[in-house]
């Protein structure tokens, strides 16, 4: 089991990578199955001498419902945000910055809290102040800045807390 | 007009109807980035083309191959996945980026100091 | 039938794509600062990237998968550090 940790440090990423490898060549051949087992144990040896913070994965199941209501509020922020771009002058106006107290401190969280937000369009992460646990965000339909509040802590916040810590 | 390849009927419609949605998400997203007035109100539009978009054509592209090839052919995940994960990372470096300078120059395009944060 | 529809809804979505890179360049032309030209350029790209794309089914050919990958790579690289530029006035530190 020490060996192999020592060969082997981080299984998931050498499957990932690994996965990339074949993806990007199109063949399941013993070729390239090789070749791309000797990129990803060179990549994740790479990953040693950068030498991140611990991460568990803890609730794959919590992890495939936060997938699950991202693919279906990033459809929902699209057509929103779709029709602020072709409505009137006075529904592009109403954006604008807001901050809130974030309970989340595990830095992969924060990560992919970092790249919902963003990516759904109509929010857009500015800066998190690490020390206060303050989230600055930048809001394209900034009416009700609790509703906004409110949406981020109950529909993400919550799930990344039981996925992260 | 070039030709195109030789799909069965429902997969050519299917594969029509994504393209033509994901190009015309990408257009609204795009036509955004011209017609929103400020810059932080404009770093809102790219992402509608990043995410739905490219979603959208590519998973024409895997549908279209797929069946051309007559096997699954997924190699566009690659892609989707690399847009996912940069995207954010340059609209976020780009935020801050411009909320700095617009401090340093004290422009009242950003505000001076943090909002408040809202308490519920 | 099925090319024919295929081959136009293509046609179609390779003009709207066209529409978009130009609006994006229009961004990038006009500023006025250049936070507002870097994320026209960012733009640009990546509908080019999708341009690319439907290139590829076009000509059914995987061959245009490599190089729409080679173009995000390249932008998220040149956005990030143009992004970085602004910031700080140099792009290493």
């Amino acid at each position: 089991m020490k060996l192999l940790r020592r060969v082997l440090p981080y299984p998931l990423l050498f499957l990932a990578l690994l996965a990339m490898w074949l993806l990007m060549a199109q063949s399941l051949s013993a070729g390239q199955l090789l070749l791309g087992a000797l990129a990803a144990l060179g990549g994740c040896w790479m990953m040693v001498a950068l030498d991140p913070p611990a991460a568990r994965l803890r609730r794959p199941a919590a992890a495939a419902r936060l997938a699950g209501r991202v693919f279906l509020d990033v459809f929902r922020s699209n057509l929103a945000v779709g029709s602020i771009i072709l409505g009137n002058e006075d529904r592009r106006t109403h954006a604008g910055f807001m901050s809130l107290r974030l309970d989340l401190t595990s830095p992969y969280g924060l990560a992919i809290l970092a790249i919902i937000l963003t990516c759904t369009p109509g929010t857009q992460w500015v800066r998190h102040d690490p020390s206060r646990r303050i989230l600055m965000l930048h809001v394209l339909d900034l009416v009700d800045d609790k509703e906004w509040v409110r949406t981020i802590k109950e529909r993400y916040e919550g799930l990344l807390m039981e996925i992260f810590e | 007009m070039s030709g195109a390849p030789e799909l069965p009927l429902w997969a050519a419609i299917l594969v029509s109807f994504l393209l033509v949605f994901g190009a015309l998400v990408t257009l609204i997203g795009s036509v955004g980035l011209w017609r929103l007035p400020d810059f932080y109100a404009r770093l809102h539009a790219p992402s509608l083309g990043a995410t739905l978009g490219t979603g959208a054509i590519l998973i024409g592209s895997m549908v279209c191959f797929s069946v051309l090839q007559g096997r699954p052919l997924i190699h566009e995940v690659l892609i989707g996945l690399f847009v996912t994960i940069t995207t954010p990372v340059t609209l976020m470096l780009l935020a801050s980026a411009s909320l700095y300078r617009d401090r340093v120059e004290g422009n009242d395009a950003a505000p001076g100091k943090d909002p408040e944060p809202t308490e519920l | 039938m099925s090319v024919a529809i295929l081959s136009w809804s293509i046609t179609l979505a390779q003009v709207l794509l066209t529409f978009a890179m130009g609006c994006a360049a229009l961004r990038f032309i006009r500023g006025p600062r250049a936070q507002d030209r870097i994320i026209g350029l960012d733009t640009f790209y990546i509908n080019a990237m999708l341009l690319l794309v439907t290139l590829g089914i076009r000509s059914g050919a995987t061959l245009y998968f490599e190089a729409a990958l080679v173009i995000g790579l390249l932008g998220f690289v040149g956005t990030v550090a143009l992004a970085k530029f602004l910031m700080r006035g140099e792009v290493i530190e």
